[in-house]
């Protein structure tokens, strides 16, 4: 069975009077373990897939199976559980949070997924360990390079083990040299089996994935592995 | 039930970051409740160390003895109603008289008045000028709980020869006849000349009251002028028994006094018990009034709380989709932003508690030199209030937070 399973997915939003469609009918399989760059153009539905994907949002209409569950029938709540679980996000402006320690920011999943003081402390020290920050366990984010930030973030994306790491443009505000770092990293965690997709513009970014889907006017244009 | 304590402290761990971040905003927020809170404690230890006081005083009778007496025990409202006690006749001591006799169903009965007010001398001292010379008959000493340490008590004999012999207060003797008896000595008030034959001293809650000369009832009258008002001191058998005897004296007063069937008494026969009622009967409405105007200024802190909570809701829109993006369920979020308003709230609620009872006390202590005291009740219930204003007045911020898109917050400058 498949990780994700996306089927004649289609959202629209009502803006005013007029109908966006954002998406038209897309279909994609990803396996475990596989790693995905997401290509396209702005206005081409590719934010709205990496949502929908998130499960931030619900398609319109469509079936959206993440590993074995049906997202596009969930709830609230239920949605806020399995981004919980399944799912690790990687942002372009980090999207830490701003007054906490680096090792507050990790341990936020594991506090909503209701996991204990001392092995919370633990799971996260051994997250930004991974990531090579275990020397900045206090730090605050302000008091940390671009670079450093963004392994914060992918140590949160990851202390929960999710089955999928979604990255939208993660190396957007990052210089080219710390940027190839995080590829890097990305890389070595591709290595290990994790699931990455990355959404990006940039097609050396999208490079070092595996498959590129690209996306143009809400549907799915190519989806071809790297070669 | 262990995840909701844990997820409590953690949205008190984070309530506690926020408000540390923007001190100086929440030191003005938490203002509000802090007055709000500091008014309702400060007016409630005050009450409560003058009602301590008081009752301290009123119950000094203690639980067997009741008064009969014009006036009611504390009377607080306008004029007219006051003029209607004014208005009654006193009780005369043939009336009282003849209540002593009837009042065969009662072991002690004793009649007192006060007659006169100023300094005694002796050929050695002089008391403060505010002793007071009380006639009085031998029950007195029984329902007041006088015991006799040095001499005889007062006497039947002595009423009806109408002699001019005195009883000294403890503390009186004392200053009179510093170095030996005052038993058999000679007391002056204002030239008029006692024979001391005995001393009494009181109950140890009336230490530092006005000293105490006692003369016989009879005397006094003569000497004074028959027109008095009698208080009649009773005692019962028994504690159990005072609301009976009470009511039966009511009886035979009111048929001494020919107070017509149905209409009501015109004197009062006052317990421990009902004074204190009746003082917390007169106060209640003073309380009340308080603790509604300190209510008022809760609901403008409240209404500053909600104000403060909707602008830090705003500007941590992203810090939400944050939140929300890496798992937090709506109810999340609604329990960290009201834990916030809570904690802000009992912050604000804490320091009124404390500064309400400091400042309470020592305008008790200094001013009005009654002993302090903690109405550890009036503390919780403050808390308690501060908890609700918290609850009440940051569940619509939270709610506002709670059901921001995840998406749109996520992207939020």
């Amino acid at each position: 069975m498949s990780l994700i399973r996306l089927d004649a997915i289609c959202r629209h939003y009502e803006m005013g009077s007029e109908t966006v469609h954002a998406l038209r009918g897309v279909s994609l399989t990803i396996e475990r373990g596989e790693y995905v760059a997401i290509m396209g153009p702005s206005g081409s539905g590719k934010s709205t897939l990496m949502n929908l994907l998130g499960c931030l949002d619900s398609p319109s209409s469509g079936i959206y199976e993440l590993n074995g569950h049906h997202v596009g029938e969930m709830d609230d709540d239920e949605l806020a559980e399995i981004r919980n679980r399944e799912i690790g996000f990687v942002f372009q402006t980090f999207n830490l949070l701003a007054r906490s320690s680096a090792l507050r920011n990790v341990e936020l999943p594991l506090i909503y997924a209701g996991v204990g003081l001392e092995e919370r402390r633990e799971i996260a020290i051994a997250a930004l360990t991974d990531v090579g920050l275990a020397d900045r366990l206090t730090h605050k984010p302000n008091e940390m390079s671009g670079g450093q930030r963004q392994r914060v973030a992918v140590a949160r994306a990851l202390v929960n083990k999710p089955s999928i790491l979604l990255a939208d443009e993660p190396t957007g505000n990052l210089d080219t040299r710390t940027g190839a770092e995080i590829l890097e990293l990305f890389q070595n965690l591709a290595d290990k089996g994790n699931t990455l997709i990355v959404v990006t513009h940039e097609e050396n970014v999208a490079r070092h994935a595996k498959r590129i889907i690209r996306v143009r006017d809400g549907l799915v244009a190519s989806d071809e592995p790297v070669t | 039930m262990r995840r909701f304590l844990a997820e409590l402290r953690e949205s008190i761990r984070m309530a506690l970051g926020a408000i540390a971040t923007h001190k100086l905003r929440s030191c003005l927020t938490l203002l509000g409740v802090l007055v709000g809170v500091f008014s309702i404690i400060l007016v409630m230890t005050a009450m409560r160390a003058m009602k301590n006081n008081i009752e301290k005083e009123l119950g000094s009778l203690g639980s067997k003895t009741f008064v009969i007496q014009k006036m009611p025990g504390a009377y607080f409202g306008g004029p007219e109603g006051f003029m209607k006690f004014m208005r009654r006749n006193d009780i005369t001591f043939a009336q009282a008289r003849a209540f002593q006799r009837k009042a065969a169903f009662v072991p002690a009965v004793g009649l007192q008045a006060s007659f006169w007010n100023g300094e005694l001398t002796s050929r050695y001292d002089r008391t403060p000028p505010n002793l007071s010379l009380e006639g009085a008959t031998p029950g007195t000493f029984i329902t007041n709980n006088w015991g006799i340490i040095e001499g005889r008590p007062l006497l039947d004999s002595d009423l009806e020869s109408t002699r001019d012999v005195c009883l000294l207060s403890e503390d009186v003797a004392k200053t009179l006849f510093p170095r030996g008896s005052a038993v058999g000595q000679r007391v002056k008030a204002e030239a008029i000349s006692y024979s001391v034959v005995g001393v009494f001293e009181r109950a140890a809650s009336s230490e530092g009251a006005q000293g105490l000369a006692v003369i016989p009832i009879t005397s006094a009258l003569n000497r004074y002028g028959r027109r008095r008002q009698i208080t009649i001191l009773v005692q019962a058998s028994d504690p159990a028994l005072i609301d009976d005897a009470m009511e039966q004296s009511r009886g035979v007063l009111r048929a001494i006094r020919k107070v017509p069937p149905g209409q009501e008494d015109d004197f009062e026969v006052l317990s421990s018990d009902s004074m204190i009622k009746q003082f917390q009967t007169v106060t209640f409405a003073v309380r009340t009034g308080l603790a509604l105007v300190s209510s008022i200024a809760l609901l403008a802190a409240g209404v500053g709380i909600m104000n403060i909570m909707l602008v830090s809701v705003t500007e941590r829109t992203r810090e939400i989709g944050i939140r929300r993006a890496i798992g937090a369920k709506r109810r999340n979020i609604m329990t960290q932003f009201i834990v916030e308003a809570i904690v802000l709230c009992e912050i604000g609620g804490i320091l009124g508690v404390v500064l309400g009872m400091l400042g309470a006390n020592a305008l008790a202590v200094y001013l009005l030199k009654l002993p302090p005291a903690f109405p550890v009740d009036w503390a919780v219930i403050g808390l308690a209030i501060c908890s609700l204003v918290g609850v009440v007045f940051g569940s619509y911020p939270a709610y506002k937070a709670a059901h921001l898109d995840p998406i749109e917050s996520l992207r939020y400058e």
